[in-house]
């Protein structure tokens, strides 16, 4: 009895905690410093919580509270499971760091009043999206999630920004228009929404009627998690808000899209061999992704669509459906959302210091800013998957899964990617750390005192504390690995998630 | 040419506004069980609002409310997430509804629920929101387009 209000409190924290305090924020409006204090105190809190949840996930198994008290499949039931336990943690770590980085940052919340609660609200959001344990809630989440984001992205008003925000909001209004039509469709067919429910009731109904469902969620949750041929939208808004936000939406968003994939396609549409759908898809998002990426010229179009190419390593790893790629993919996406947002924090710190991000413009920053250029090397490596750091981990483990299924041609196509993700890591090293800058009217060009070149010491170390992050993962691989083993376990037999839910 | 205020409008404005905002909360209060609720509440009371504005521009806006619009907001969501959390302090489950009966002796045995404290909390949020609306659309940088002269 003890047991269970202390795992409801546990449970609904990581949601309830972000929305208080996002209501004290706003309440204290013009005092910058109160809102810093409750934001940064409610988000501390959140990762100790999620901490606690993962002990008590790794210790007792799936956990459940049902909201309100109305019994499971008509009420709305928020469930953890190792997977989202894992997500959960991870997430708050770095939606922490970012909101450090952000206060550091000059420009960022000190004009804005409104950027502390819409941070805090979309904090919420990603937090009830990872433990809702209902298709429509899970709307709900998105829609939390969406409506902050919406904000941040246009947050500052710039032209460019504007422009790119419209297109951000329209195709993200178009996939909640989808996801809504899809849960209608589910619910016709099955008169349910709770994911428990689902699971049991969707395997009764025609094999016909079940590709038809599962397919519309994949496309409604590929627009969101940006995989092909529905990415092209990502690239085009995410460099342009400002950069702690991008940095957010990078390392967060795409992966709540993945995640829902993951969960609606292990749950409520489990398959025993490898999905040959899921699995071109994975192909062409690495491939397109990391072609486009190779294109670019700016640090953070380059990283804007390395995004979508890791997506393609996430799918790729579901797409075989075993024990192995799934707790792959787990790994990966788990390893992923630090090094994506540290990769663009470390970017923020060049732009903060020179002014701009362009790879023919800066240059020779390892000699002015050796921390930067460490702190960009560390994530690179683990972007590209270079041992021992923590990519090369998930990397390995979705390769190797993929030859125990047989899968030759996507497994060849991933090394090649790998290869192509280095090359154009090795050409933003190339351009922005060794050299020297081609464009004198930069700040950094015609900087002679070394307080030009400084950043503010929070920005500097919310990155040395993320990039601390990605080298624990790489050290603690083994037992990160068992976990994800576990998640896995958990996704590919949820007998024990639907017998927690549904009691 | 500078823009006349409409007497018609104005003094409609004026008798509706506070008839509109006891149906406003007569909504909130019959939400429970009845037709209303906090959403539909805290949109009628953006009504009164909003036709306030409509009839002498955000000055006369800003004369008939002096709490901040955010202040509305925030209120609101702590309202609603506090009623949620007391039923978790109670050892029950987050948002868990309870019922409470009182003998008000001429108006008899009123029976509520603590969904009420939570609708408050919504109808606060809705019209904070307007107000919102209406203070950064309706030209709250001090150069108001509409800026009606009486």
């Amino acid at each position: 009895m003890v047991e269970q209000a202390k795992m409801s409190v546990l449970l609904v924290l990581p949601i309830v905690l972000p929305l208080l305090a996002a209501a004290l924020a706003i309440i204290a409006y013009n005092h910058r410093t109160l809102q810093r204090i409750v934001a940064v105190g409610a988000l501390i809190a959140v990762v100790a919580d999620s901490a606690f949840l993962l002990v008590a996930v790794e210790r007792d198994g799936v956990q459940s509270v049902q909201m309100g008290a109305w019994p499971a499949p008509l009420g709305i039931t928020l469930v953890v499971d190792m997977f989202s336990a894992l997500m959960l943690v991870i997430s708050m770590v770095t939606v922490l760091s970012v909101l450090i980085y952000a206060i550091g940052q000059p420009g960022v919340d000190h004009d804005q009043p409104v950027f502390h609660p819409v941070y805090l609200v979309m904090t919420a959001g990603v937090a009830l999206s990872f433990t809702t344990g209902d298709l429509f809630n899970l709307f709900v989440a998105y829609e939390i999630t969406l409506a902050a984001s919406y904000v941040l992205i246009t947050l500052g008003g710039r032209r460019e920004q504007i422009r790119s925000g419209m297109t951000y909001i329209i195709i993200n209004l178009l996939a909640s228009t989808l996801f809504v039509v899809g849960i209608a469709w589910v619910y016709a067919a099955t008169g349910t929404v709770n994911m428990a429910d689902l699971a049991v009731k969707i395997a009764q109904l025609p094999s016909g009627t079940q590709t038809a469902l599962s397919m519309f969620l994949l496309v409604v949750f590929g627009i969101k998690a940006a995989i092909f041929p529905l990415f092209f939208w990502l690239p085009d808004s995410y460099p342009t808000a400002r950069m702690p936000v991008t940095a957010v939406f990078a390392g967060l968003l795409t992966k709540v899209g993945v995640y829902s994939i993951i969960r609606t396609q292990t749950l409520l549409f489990p398959q025993n061999r490898p999905s040959t759908i899921l699995l071109v898809c994975a192909g062409l998002t690495m491939a397109i992704g990391v072609l486009g990426a190779i294109a670019q010229n700016d640090m953070k179009r380059i990283l804007s669509f390395h995004i979508v190419s890791q997506i393609g390593y996430m799918i790729l790893g579901l797409g075989l459906f075993s024990v192995a790629g799934v707790a792959g993919t787990v790994f990966f996406i788990f390893h992923q959302i630090p090094v994506k947002t540290a990769l663009f924090l470390a970017t923020g710190l060049v732009e903060q210091s020179t002014g701009s991000t362009a790879l023919s413009k800066v240059g020779g920053m390892i000699r002015r800013t050796p921390l930067v250029a460490g702190l960009f090397l560390l994530a690179a490596l683990s972007l590209a998957g270079i041992p021992p750091f923590s990519g090369f981990v998930g990397k390995l483990g979705i390769i190797q899964a993929g030859f125990g299924a047989g899968e030759y041609a996507i497994v060849g196509v991933s090394l090649v990617v790998s290869l192509l993700t280095l090359f154009s890591m090795i050409k933003i090293w190339n351009g922005v750390f060794l050299g020297t800058p081609e464009d004198p009217t930069l700040r950094l060009a015609s900087a002679t005192s070394e307080e030009r070149l400084s950043t503010p010491v929070l920005m500097r170390g919310a990155t040395v504390a993320l990039v601390g992050v990605t080298l624990a993962i790489a050290l603690f691989a083994g037992t990160l690995f068992d976990l994800s083993e576990r998640a896995a376990q958990g996704l590919l037999d949820p007998s024990a998630y639907i017998q927690q839910v549904l009691g | 040419m500078t823009p006349r205020r409409s007497v018609i409008l104005d003094l409609c404005v004026q008798a509706e506004f506070h008839t509109l905002l006891l149906l406003s909360l007569y909504l909130l209060f019959a939400g429970h069980n009845q037709p209303g609720g906090g959403f539909a509440g805290g949109l009628v009371a953006s009504c009164a609002f909003g036709l306030r504005y409509v009839a002498g521009g955000s000055s006369a806006l800003s004369r008939s409310i002096s709490i901040p619009a955010t202040t509305f907001l925030g209120v609101g969501m702590l309202f609603a997430i506090l009623t949620g959390c007391v039923s978790l302090l109670t050892g029950h489950e987050f948002l868990e509804s309870a019922i409470f009966s009182a003998d008000l002796m001429v108006l008899g045995t009123v029976k509520t629920s603590s969904v009420l404290f939570f609708d408050i909390g919504v109808y606060l949020v809705v019209l904070g929101m307007a107000l919102l609306l209406l203070e950064q659309l309706g030209g709250a940088d001090g150069t108001d387009p509409d800026e009606v002269q009486p």
